[in-house]
């Protein structure tokens, strides 16, 4: 499912997201029936809150930019055959550099705004390092190293933020300079949302995924390593370089995201910082088939119901859960891969790989 | 994407899913307002945004919605509006929203919405706020705070006195209290200071040398909602020789009650009266009426003379008190009404308090009266820390 592909194949491969979407939806339905909801007035209020104006539309765009990250963590390094599932705690350290760094005073915004970035990703990327190594070395499955970073980072960055950086009395770390702001629209537009330009940077950053991937000799070894370790350094491709480098890069992109949410949505490092992007990234990438593109169409499906839940629960007063349960559903669904395939008598993939 | 990695990864995400559910807990279903025939009893128009946890906390968020439930009673009000916010962001949303919808009073709960509350109270400057547990010094805001430092060092000049009294069951020769917290935050160092300080009282004024064993539950606030980790911990406290355990860790403290049960020693509850969790095991529970001051607030802008800035609500005004020491509290007897308790569970609450020795409540009452007139100083870490 690379950058080329024929147009049967295309609509192979959209249509099985889109059906398990339809049908979740359908199963929504009959929930939210079944729970004693209207649920004309339900799916309204979804909507009405995820796109009913130029303020819900920016905040769709909100809630979706960090899953855009999160979402190419995961894909990246699954082009690599790897299951990074420590994006979470990936972000929560990118995310607290970011409003550490951002606090330095007197930088002219031309050097802090891009270090900050900077530093978010290094963050990151360090923070996979060690189950990079231990993969590629010495084979420890990065699954397992992953998940256990998560809680690592938990406790480090509650450390962090609680004990050395809040402000006295509070549970979050003071403001970051304005040198280090990403700009928000509402500077221009007359709406509340705190939509920035890390929105845009997550549209290019999804392109320069996939450039990086499909059109330079750094993605081609890094995706034949996903392929087949063997045959990669059968041809003089290095598996452990490859695998590493990935993570890195996975890493990083996990890192940018936390610095979005620092910089552009709270200015600082708080409680509750992320809601879980970490783990809806997985499920943005296997919605989006770990394609760039897929990924930006899944995370805006994910940023819209997790926008549109809260208008759910104020306008119809239906309870947020309900929303998760169509996330979960949807996923539910993708996974359920060869049952669609089955229902659409498609073939079903061999192990033909990537 | 292969079959097999992709079964595998549907796998981990799915119990990543699990994970995520289980921390959530159960909602019951949310009966929305309606707009009915009785809206002539009144045009204000109330809407509260809740706190993590949400309706159904048995505790905080409830207890807010208590002192609504009061109002609408009482006529003030006809209906009111919740919204359950899933994560902090949304808090903020929550109450523009509301502010939008045209409501006269926005409530918010929890020091987490601190940054929610200033923020949207400045756009609609001609809405009243109310934000609870938190400071928000907008000329539209009431910020509703309790002295949770007095309650606390009332329960710390308790346990102080009481674990000193050998030969009651279940007390032991030590000289060790201790202290459960949920989340290691401000505000519950609050009720750790106050608690310390009334244990120190103590230990001045009766020449005894009572240690406090302290511990948190977590960083973050599912801490709130750990009862395994709280019982663990509590556990710990019992077998270091503490007999009396305060917490101050929401529904964390449940496990303190098991592990009071468990070994034979005593609890005391926090928030809510709490002393019918596990009868017989929990002396008192230092309760905070949120419900007191958030009716309060509604009477205020329902008859115009609603005032912004700092509402303190301690021991004098009835906003922070125990449950009484002498016999069972009224909720207590509610519960028992309600079916949710026996007469044989009230019989053993009413008998642990019966064990207290009269002298300690008299310290208890005397202490109490001497915070209010001001002769004792309570210590508040916010106020220090800031």
């Amino acid at each position: 499912m690379a950058g080329d592909m024929n147009s049967k194949e295309l609509l192979k491969e959209i249509s099985i997201p889109l059906l398990a979407i339809l049908s979740s939806f359908i199963i929504g339905t009959l929930i939210v029936i079944a729970s004693g909801y209207d649920p004309i007035a339900t799916y309204g209020a979804l909507l009405q809150g995820a796109f009913g104006g130029l303020n819900s539309i920016a905040d769709t765009l909100l809630a979706a930019t960090p899953l855009i990250f999160t979402g190419l963590t995961v894909a990246f390094a699954y082009r690599c055959g790897l299951f990074n599932i420590g994006g979470e705690g990936q972000l929560l350290v990118g995310g607290l550099t970011a409003a550490w760094i951002g606090t330095f005073k007197g930088v002219p915004m031309i050097i802090h705004l891009p270090l900050t970035l900077l530093a978010a990703m290094v963050a990151g990327a360090l923070w996979v390092a060690i189950p990079a190594i231990l993969k590629a070395k010495l084979g420890v499955h990065e699954v397992i190293t992953t998940i256990m970073f998560n809680y690592i980072s938990y406790s480090l960055v509650a450390y962090f933020s609680l004990k050395v950086l809040a402000k006295p009395g509070s549970i979050q770390t003071p403001d970051i300079e304005p040198s280090a702001y990403l700009w928000r629209f509402s500077n221009v537009l007359d709406m509340y949302s705190y939509l920035n330009i890390g929105f845009l940077i997550g549209l290019i950053v999804l392109f320069v995924i996939y450039y990086l991937l499909w059109k330079t000799t750094i993605g081609y070894e890094i995706r034949a390593v996903g392929i087949s370790p063997d045959a990669a350094e059968y041809g003089g491709i290095s598996a452990a370089r490859n695998i590493i480098l990935a993570m890195l890069i996975s890493g990083a992109l996990a890192g940018l995201g936390g610095a979005e949410r620092a910089m552009g949505l709270f200015h600082n490092y708080r409680n509750g910082f992320s809601a879980e992007y970490g783990f809806t990234g997985i499920a943005v990438a296997l919605l989006g088939r770990n394609h760039p593109l897929g990924i930006f169409l899944a995370a805006l499906l994910f940023g819209a119901l997790s926008n549109g839940q809260d208008y759910m629960n104020m306008l119809a007063g239906v309870p947020v859960d309900l929303v998760t349960i169509l996330q979960a559903v949807i996923i539910l669904f993708v996974a359920a891969d060869l049952l669609f395939r089955r229902v659409l008598a498609l073939k079903p993939e061999g192990r033909k790989g990537e | 994407m292969s079959k097999r990695n992709l079964i595998f990864l549907s796998l981990i995400l799915a119990l990543t899913l699990l994970v995520g559910c289980a921390g959530g807990g159960e909602q019951p279903p949310q009966d929305t307002p309606q707009e009915d025939g009785q809206k002539a009893a009144s045009d204000l128009k109330v809407g509260i945004v809740l706190s993590s946890g949400g309706k159904g906390d048995k505790s905080f968020n409830d207890s807010s919605l208590r002192g609504l439930d009061r109002a609408k009673e009482e006529g003030l009000i006809a209906e009111y509006k919740y919204i359950e916010p899933k994560e902090v962001a949304a808090a903020e949303k929550g109450l523009r929203f509301l502010a939008q919808q045209g409501y006269d009073l926005v409530i918010g709960v929890g020091f987490m919405q601190k940054d929610a509350v200033d923020t949207v109270s400045k756009e609609f400057a001609d809405t009243k706020f109310a934000i609870i547990d938190d400071v928000v010094d907008n000329p539209n805001v009431a910020s509703l705070t309790f002295k949770e430092h007095e309650g606390s060092f009332l329960a710390g000049a308790l346990a102080a006195l009481l674990t000193t009294h050998e030969e009651i069951e279940g007390i032991n020769a030590e000289e060790v209290v201790g202290f459960l917290g949920g989340m290691d935050s401000p505000l519950i160092h609050k009720f750790e200071l106050g608690y310390t300080s009334g244990v120190d009282y103590i230990n001045e004024t009766e020449g005894t040398d009572v240690k406090v064993k302290i511990n948190y539950t977590g960083s973050d606030p599912s801490a709130f909602n750990d009862p395994a980790k709280g019982k663990e911990i509590a556990l710990a406290q019992y077998n270091a020789g503490a007999d009396i355990i305060y917490h101050a860790s929401g529904g964390t403290g449940i496990g303190l009650f098991e592990a009071a049960a468990q070994t034979g020693n005593y609890a005391i509850g926090v928030d809510s009266d709490q002393d019918w969790n596990q009868p017989g095991y929990i002396l008192t529970s230092v309760l905070k009426k949120v419900d007191n001051a958030v009716f309060a607030t509604v009477k205020a802008v329902k008859e115009g003379n609603f005032e912004a800035g700092l509402k303190e609500y301690g021991l004098e005004e009835k906003g922070v008190a125990l449950t009484p020491l002498t016999e069972a509290g009224v909720t207590v007897k509610a519960a028992q009404e309600a079916g949710d308790i026996t007469a044989e569970d009230v019989a053993k609450i009413e008998g642990l308090k019966a064990k207290i020795p009269a002298e300690i409540k008299d310290k208890i009452e005397d202490i109490k009266s001497k915070i209010i007139a001001g002769e004792i100083e309570v210590p508040n870490y916010l106020e220090q820390a800031q």
